[in-house]
């Protein structure tokens, strides 16, 4: 099992948390993909609090975040 | 003797901390919504020298938030006006304002000199550039950040390179959605301070190599380890 955390406006339509079977080669991109969250919403994700690549794949027991972009001052 | 103005930062502060405040100058980069609170804090506090670097002048979509925009001073220039205030709030406070925006060309001869650097800027690249030349200079960059309902501090040393990491999709945040109110740049503000003096210091424990993500919405803090 993986468990997905998301944030601030990442939440709005979906779950605070998310747990994703685990397959061999599942990554960031797929669940993103499954989420229905573009890409360019997503500023920093996090595989086990480590900075991940969406194409490396995940372990199974991993925990994700997913953050969007806040930059206003 | 600790000065009267200062008595109710004894004992939290002690005299010569108090002291060792004076003799620091702080550079404020931005001075809106989250850069007028952080100028105003670091008065109170008693920094000796605040550089406050901002270009652009007050305006009506600034009355929301931003703690030096009021009806009298809509159309000056953000830095003179924060000089002005703080001079009623604490003469003895330099504030040196700088009406320039932070470029490649001028960022260097700008932030050097300066003890801790605080990014209160709205762009995202600028941040970037602000990052860079606090690594170079060897300076300790205090980040803060807002989107509606939304914040996010940390604390950059040199060579933790945090926001090449944290932004290196992106050229702008959620903020353009959301829009800024005007509690949560009080807050990140609060924050950033907090870590300033600590910086200064040399107490407590700081937001280097983690990022707080604050949720004013749900009233979550998470305080995110960061292995990059």
């Amino acid at each position: 099992m993986i468990k997905v955390k998301l944030f601030a406006t990442l939440r709005e339509g979906r779950a605070n948390e998310i747990d994703f079977e685990f397959f061999p080669g599942i990554n960031g991109r797929f669940i993103l993909e499954k989420l229905g969250i573009p890409e360019k919403q997503v500023s920093i994700f996090l595989v086990n609090g480590r900075d991940y690549s969406l194409d490396e794949p995940i372990s199974d027991g991993d925990v994700i975040a997913i953050f969007p972009p806040v930059g206003g001052g | 003797m600790i000065e009267k103005k200062y008595l109710r930062n004894f004992k939290m502060l002690s005299l010569e901390e108090q002291e060792r405040l004076k003799k620091t100058k702080v550079l404020v980069a931005g001075c809106g919504g989250l850069g007028g609170y952080v100028v105003e804090m670091l008065a109170r506090l008693g920094i000796g020298w605040i550089t406050v670097v901002d270009d652009e002048a007050f305006e009506e979509t600034n009355l929301n938030r931003q703690l030096f925009s009021t009806v009298n001073t809509l159309g000056k220039k953000k830095a003179l006006v924060a000089k002005e205030r703080i001079l009623e709030v604490n003469p003895d406070v330099v504030v040196n304002p700088i009406l320039t925006r932070i470029e490649e060309k001028n960022a260097k001869e700008v932030v050097a000199g300066h003890e801790v650097v605080v990014d209160a800027l709205d762009s995202i690249p600028h941040r970037i550039l602000l990052e860079k030349v606090c690594e170079e200079l060897k300076i300790p960059l205090i980040h803060g950040a807002i989107a509606g309902w939304y914040g996010q501090v940390t604390t950059v040393l040199p060579g933790d390179r945090t926001l090449s990491i944290v932004y290196k999709h992106h050229k702008e945040g959620i903020e353009k959605e959301l829009g800024t109110p005007s509690f949560s740049p009080a807050v990140v503000a609060g924050i950033q301070v907090c870590e300033v003096l600590k910086i200064i210091l040399n107490k407590g424990e700081l937001l280097s190599k983690k990022l707080l993500y604050i949720d004013l919405l749900n009233q979550e803090y998470q305080k995110i380890e960061l292995h990059f």
